[in-house]
C-alpha cells in the first residue's frame, strides 16, 4: 500500500519528505506556540513546492492569517486560495491551497442531518433548547467535532493532504480521546436508563441512586428535558458509535501523521512532553516536533559573548575608535553599553531555552526549529518564508 | 481605581494559554497576602500547576497554607460534588462515591452547566462563608471562561425547580456584586493574545453579569534606547564604523548588534499591539504592566518578581 521507498529513505529526515508521505497532517501544542500559523505555513510550503491539492482546516483563526491566504475569510466550507496570493509572494505554485474553518456549529447541525433517520427527527433535534447548549458543549464537541470533520473530508478523496491545526484543548489529549468518549458515551448505561419511557423504567437496584439524585439535583422537569431530547438523539446511537469509530481508526492510520508544535518556554515544553508520550502511548504516529520563536543561536556564541562583556565595561574605550565616523559622539559610549547589555539579557533568555531544549528527551526523527520572527506575518510571503524555515531543506 | 483591585472579595483570572495567566494569578494572591489578607489561591483549570508558582508541592482541594496568609487549593469535582452534596443539600456524607460520581459525570457531560456550577461554585462559596479576605482564581483560558462564568445563569434558564435552581441564586448574587467580584485579563504584547484579550472583553460585558476589573499586560520588553540613540546606533551600524569597533574588539561586533536591532523591532511590534488593546479598551479599566524578565528562574522567585512589578502599578 504505501509507496515502495529507497532503503535509506525509508525514514522522513525533514518535514518536506514527512508531508511527501502522508495524507494527513495534525498539527497540536499548547496555545499561544504559533501553532495555526505553522499549519498554516505547512500547507502553503506542501502546496508551493511538493504539488497536488492541499487543504489546510484551522480552528478560529486571525482575521489576518485569512489575509494572508488571500480570503477575505473562510468557513465551514472548503475555499481555494487565490493563485495571485502566491503570485505576490514571487512563487508560482506546483499544486492548488485550499482553506476551511472549523465551525462547530454548522458541523453538528450537518451531522445531525447525517445521522438522523428522517427529517423530523433531525429537526426535533434541531429545534431542542437544549440543542444550542448542548452542541456547543458536551462531550468536548469541539474536539470530536473537528476530528469528524476531518474524517468527512478524508473520505471525500478530494485532497491529497491535509494539514490540520487542533483546537485550543485544556488538555492536549482531549482531541485524541474524543471520538473514543463520543463511543462511549452513546453505549452508556447512564444515557440508557435517563432515555428509558417512565413507565416502563425498570427501577433496579443499580439504577435507583442514578434517578435519587438526578431528580434532587437536576429537577424532575429538567430530567424530562434531557431524557426527551436524548431519546431523540439516541436513534442516531449507530451511526454515531461507527462513526466515532471510524474516525479514530483514521487517526490511528499509516496515512496520518501528528505534528508537534511548541516554544522553548517552561509552560509549553512540559505540555509538548506530555503530549509526545501520550501519542507514543496511543500509538500514534509523531512525525514532527516543530520549536517556534527561539532566540538565535549568536545569543550562544561565545566570542559575540565577550564583545558583549566589553561593551558593557570599556564602552568609552571601544567608542573611542569609531567617534570620529558618527554626528555625535557623545552618545557612541552609552549607545554601545545599552547593546551590550541587551545582548547579555537575551543571552540569559537564550541559555534557558537551550536547557529546556536538552531536556526534551524523547524526540521525532524530524525537528524544525524556527527563529524568532521579529514582525507578524501578514502575507503569503510571510507564510512561506515560515514554512522554507520548517520545510529543512539544505540547499 | 487600579489601587482597589485587591479589595475585592473574588478576583478571576484568565488569560490565553501562554501568557502567563497562573504566574499573574499566583503573584496577585502573594501580594494581597503579603499586604495582611488572607488569601486563597484556588486553582480550577484541570492541567493547572500553580503549586509549581509557589514551589509548596502538590495542592489538592483542602486549601493549605503555603505562605504565611496565603492558601492554595486545586479544584477537583468529585470532591466539590462530595461537600456539595453534604454542605448545600444536607446529604450524609456518601461512603461509596464511585457510583454516584460516574454517574454524576454522566448528567455533567450530559446537562450543560453543571459541571461549571461545581468548579465556580467553591470558591464563591468560600466568599460567601467569609473564610477569605481574598479569593484568586487561576481561572480557565480565556475561550472557556464566558461559559464558565455565565454557568449559573444558563442553569437559570433551563432549570426552573429543584435543588440546583435554588442553588443558582447567591451564586448569581455574589457574582454579579462590582464591589465583590472581578475579572483580571492577563496578556502580552502580541497579536494573538491583544486580539483575544479585546473580544474577551466585549463577551465579558454581554454574556455575563461579572465585571472586567483590571488587564494585566505581561512581558512587556524594555525601550533599548532613549532619544537621540537610535540614530547614532544606525550610524555605528554603517560598514566603516563596524570595522572600526571590529579592529578595537579584535572580535566581530555584528552579532551583538544584530541583537540589538531583534530587541528593538520586538518592541516595536509590540508596542503596535500596546498601542491597540489601549484605544479598544475601555479607559476606566486599567493596564497593569509587568516587564519581561530576563531570568533563568521560573519558580516561586518569578512570582515574587511578578508580584513587586504589579505592587509597584497598582501604587503600593
Amino acid at each position: 500500500m504505501a509507496p515502495k521507498r529507497r532503503k535509506d529513505d525509508e525514514r522522513a529526515t525533514s518535514l518536506e519528505h514527512l508531508l511527501a508521505a502522508k495524507e494527513i497532517a495534525v498539527v497540536c501544542g499548547s496555545g499561544g506556540v504559533g501553532k495555526t500559523t505553522t499549519a498554516a505555513a505547512a500547507a502553503a510550503m506542501a502546496a508551493a513546492s511538493l504539488g497536488g491539492k492541499v487543504l489546510v482546516v484551522t480552528v478560529d483563526p486571525a482575521r489576518r492569517l485569512a489575509n494572508a491566504l488571500g480570503l477575505e475569510g473562510f468557513g465551514n466550507k472548503e475555499k481555494p486560495v487565490p493563485p495571485d496570493a502566491f503570485k505576490q509572494a514571487g512563487v508560482q505554485p506546483r499544486g492548488e491551497l485550499w482553506a476551511a474553518m472549523l465551525d462547530t456549529k454548522e458541523s453538528w447541525d450537518a451531522l445531525i442531518h447525517m445521522h438522523a433517520p428522517d427529517k423530523e427527527t433531525a429537526k426535533r433535534i434541531l429545534d431542542n433548547p437544549l440543542y444550542q447548549n448542548v452542541s456547543g458543549r458536551f462531550v468536548q464537541s469541539h474536539d470530536y467535532i473537528a476530528m469528524e470533520r476531518l474524517y468527512e473530508i478524508h473520505t471525500s478523496g478530494d485532497y491529497d493532504l491535509i494539514v490540520v491545526d487542533t483546537p485550543p484543548t485544556r488538555n492536549a489529549i482531549d482531541f485524541l480521546e474524543a471520538p473514543e468518549h463520543m463511543a462511549d458515551f452513546f453505549s452508556s448505561r447512564f444515557l440508557r436508563w435517563l432515555t428509558a419511557p417512565a413507565r416502563s423504567r425498570v427501577i433496579n437496584f443499580a439504577s435507583r441512586p442514578f434517578y435519587q439524585v438526578a431528580d434532587r439535583i437536576l429537577g424532575t422537569q429538567f430530567l424530562q428535558d434531557i431524557s426527551e431530547f436524548f431519546m431523540n438523539f439516541q436513534t442516531m446511537y449507530d451511526g454515531f458509535v461507527e462513526r466515532a469509530r471510524a474516525v479514530d481508526r483514521l487517526l490511528h492510520d499509516r496515512r496520518t501523521t501528528f505534528i508537534v508544535v511548541s516554544t522553548l518556554e517552561h509552560v509549553p515544553v512540559r505540555e509538548a512532553e506530555f503530549f509526545i508520550e501520550a501519542l507514543d502511548e496511543r500509538k500514534f504516529h509523531l512525525g514532527a516536533l516543530v520549536l517556534n520563536k527561539v532566540l538565535p543561536s549568536y545569543f550562544r556564541d561565545e566570542g559575540a559573548t565577550k564583545v558583549a562583556e566589553r561593551l558593557c565595561s570599556d564602552s568609552p574605550e571601544v567608542a573611542h575608535a569609531a567617534e570620529s565616523l558618527i554626528a555625535n559622539p557623545d552618545k557612541a559610549a552609552p549607545v554601545l553599553r545599552e547593546v551590550g547589555e541587551s545582548f547579555l539579557n537575551f543571552q540569559v533568555v537564550a541559555k534557558r531555552e537551550q536547557e529546556q531544549r536538552n531536556e526534551l528527551a524523547k524526540l521525532p526523527e524530524v525537528v524544525a526549529t524556527v527563529p524568532y520572527f521579529d514582525s507578524d506575518i501578514y502575507d503569503m510571503g510571510g507564510l512561506l518564508d515560515l514554512g522554507f524555515q520548517i520545510w529543512g531543506r539544505r540547499d | 481605581m487600579a489601587r482597589d483591585l485587591l479589595d475585592h472579595k473574588l478576583l478571576f483570572v484568565t488569560g490565553k494559554g501562554g501568557v502567563g495567566k497562573s504566574t499573574v494569578a499566583a503573584a496577585l494572591a502573594l501580594l494581597a497576602s503579603q499586604r495582611g489578607k488572607r488569601t486563597l489561591a484556588c486553582e480550577i483549570d484541570a492541567k493547572g500547576n500553580l503549586s509549581d508558582f509557589f514551589e509548596s508541592g502538590p495542592t489538592d482541594y483542602e486549601p493549605r497554607e503555603v505562605q504565611p496568609n496565603l492558601y492554595a487549593m486545586s479544584m477537583d469535582t468529585e470532591a466539590s460534588l462530595q461537600e456539595y452534596l453534604r454542605l448545600q443539600m444536607r446529604l450524609p456524607a456518601i461512603a461509596r462515591i464511585g457510583p454516584l460520581a460516574r454517574a454524576f459525570e454522566f448528567v455533567a457531560t450530559a446537562a450543560p452547566g453543571v459541571r461549571e456550577i461545581l468548579t465556580v461554585g467553591k470558591p464563591v462559596w468560600e466568599v460567601r462563608e467569609g473564610h477569605y479576605d481574598l479569593v484568586v482564581v487561576d481561572a480557565v483560558a480565556t475561550g472557556h471562561i464566558v461559559s464558565q462564568l455565565a454557568a449559573p445563569q444558563s442553569i437559570n434558564e433551563l432549570v426552573h425547580v429543584g435543588l440546583i435552581r435554588q442553588q443558582t441564586g447567591w451564586l448569581i448574587d455574589i457574582l454579579g456584586k462590582k464591589e465583590t467580584t472581578g475579572l483580571v485579563i492577563v496578556t502580552t504584547p502580541e497579536e494573538m493574545p491583544v486580539n483575544e484579550t479585546i473580544e474577551l472583553a466585549g463577551r465579558v460585558e454581554d454574556e455575563t453579569d461579572v465585571a472586567l476589573k483590571g488587564i494585566v499586560v505581561n512581558r512587556v520588553l524594555p525601550e533599548l534606547f532613549g532619544r537621540g540613540e537610535e540614530e547614532v546606533f544606525e550610524e555605528l551600524r554603517q560598514p566603516a564604523a563596524v570595522g572600526a569597533l571590529d579592529d578595537s574588539l579584535g572580535s566581530p561586533v555584528e552579532p551583538v548588534f544584530e541583537a540589538a536591532r531583534l530587541a528593538v523591532t520586538m518592541r516595536r511590534t509590540r508596542a503596535g499591539h500596546l498601542d491597540r488593546l489601549r484605544t479598544s479598551i475601555d479607559s476606566s479599566i486599567p493596564l497593569l504592566y509587568v516587564p519581561y524578565l530576563f531570568m533563568r528562574a521560573h519558580g516561586f522567585r518569578t512570582t515574587r518578581q511578578v508580584a513587586e512589578a504589579l505592587s509597584a502599578e497598582l501604587s503600593y
